[in-house]
């Protein structure tokens, strides 16, 4: 059997990619004065939260000392074993409180962000409703700097 | 991801973005990236290794001082799975003959599943149905795969759901079965290719897929490398 990563890989990079003309740059403050927050899109959401359906486009908020986080990605194409291993290795955070406390980052923003990684071909909902929504909330909070990470 | 780093760089935040995929992070230039080609699902790359997480993170953060961009970086360290991944992981021996090999195998693995979720106190299972309810379940994929039409069987929820149940509860209790921790694909391995409960499962989708199920419902329950 192929590498099932491979297989994925060369698919996920032969579907069509929207374009973003003239994209934006922000420039942050300093790593050490920065307020960081994780945004996932591996539809990770607290157990007492609602889950994702198949066409998500929505996100769930994850306070900054939630743990009890479950996977509700419904792609099957992924390991999954590892998230049960370690939170950490899909959702870092453990590691933005140790970089935190040893004050490499300026500060653990209060809320971190889960999508499910769905879009439709125009990604219309999260380029106008969803993200947009989203990076509100975090300026809100006064999140510098955006970690994302995927599955 | 690279959509989400668009928005919130034109939304004033500054973003760094761990990539899985190269040439979609090629194809979309989101402003920063760090290509990293580990497991998929595993995009720190190593569970339980905090000091490699770092080493992820550091490189990722550093990124933050570019003056202009975009930038895309790659890790330097490949994660791959394993050709011949694999997990020495006991299996029940079946004992009665009049019990689906794969329900009684369900069964049999409570005592493992209930074991890895005290240790971690939360549970990717129960999307439909709890650990409970998991040898009925396998008892309808078993139906299936016998021929029972697909949307009368009496599923307890959507087929892709039910699968991500199944597989869950088999990988969760495999976490405290396994002499090791699982290389990168070694759980889905044992689960889809070793366990009555995986061969069961790829048995009902091929049915459901020959049964014309709809192509998202069938495909999604388990991996697409397998059949």
């Amino acid at each position: 059997m192929d590498n099932p990563d491979d297989t994925m890989r060369a698919y996920a990079g032969s579907l069509p990619a929207p374009e973003f003309a003239a994209p934006a740059w922000v420039m942050p403050p300093p790593l050490a004065d920065a307020t960081v927050a994780i945004v996932t899109t591996a539809a990770l959401h607290r157990a007492h939260d609602d889950g994702y359906t198949g066409s998500d486009t929505s996100y769930r908020v994850i306070e900054r000392d939630a743990r009890d986080l479950v996977l509700g990605h419904w792609s099957p194409n992924f390991d999954r074993a590892g998230f049960a291993m370690d939170l950490d290795v899909v959702f870092p955070i453990d590691r933005l409180e140790e970089l935190a406390a040893d004050g490499v980052i300026g500060a653990v923003a209060p809320r971190h962000l889960a999508f499910a990684g769905n879009q439709e071909d125009t990604v219309t909902k999260v380029r106008l409703d969803s993200g947009p929504h989203a990076a509100a909330l975090l300026r809100d909070d006064g999140v510098d700097v955006v970690l994302l990470t995927p599955v | 991801m690279c959509v989400l780093a668009h928005v919130f760089e034109a939304a004033g935040l500054a973003t760094v973005a761990l990539a899985s995929v190269l040439p979609v992070a090629q194809l979309m230039h989101p402003p920063r990236a760090l290509y990293c080609e580990f497991p998929l699902g595993r995009p720190l790359g190593a569970p339980g290794d905090a000091q490699f997480q770092h080493s992820v993170l550091r490189r990722a953060f550093a990124m933050l001082e570019a003056p202009s961009g975009p930038v895309l970086d790659t890790y330097p360290e490949v994660i791959a799975i394993p050709e011949t991944a694999a997990l020495s992981c006991a299996l029940p021996i079946r004992h009665d003959a009049s019990v689906p090999e794969a329900v009684a195998e369900a069964e049999a693995l409570r005592d493992a599943y209930e074991r890895t979720r005290a240790r971690r106190g939360i549970t990717s299972v129960g999307r439909v149905v709890d650990a409970g309810a998991m040898p009925a379940l396998v008892a309808v994929l078993v139906q299936i795969a016998d021929g029972a039409p697909w949307d009368a069987a009496g599923l307890p929820g959507d087929p892709i759901s039910c699968a991500h149940d199944l597989r869950s509860y088999y990988e969760e209790a495999a976490l405290s079965l396994a002499d090791a921790p699982p290389d990168p694909g070694a759980a889905e391995a044992w689960f889809y290719g070793t366990t009555a409960a995986g061969r069961t499962l790829l048995a009902a989708r091929r049915a459901m897929r020959d049964q014309k199920a709809p192509s998202p419902l069938w495909l999604y329950m388990a991996r697409a490398t397998w059949n």
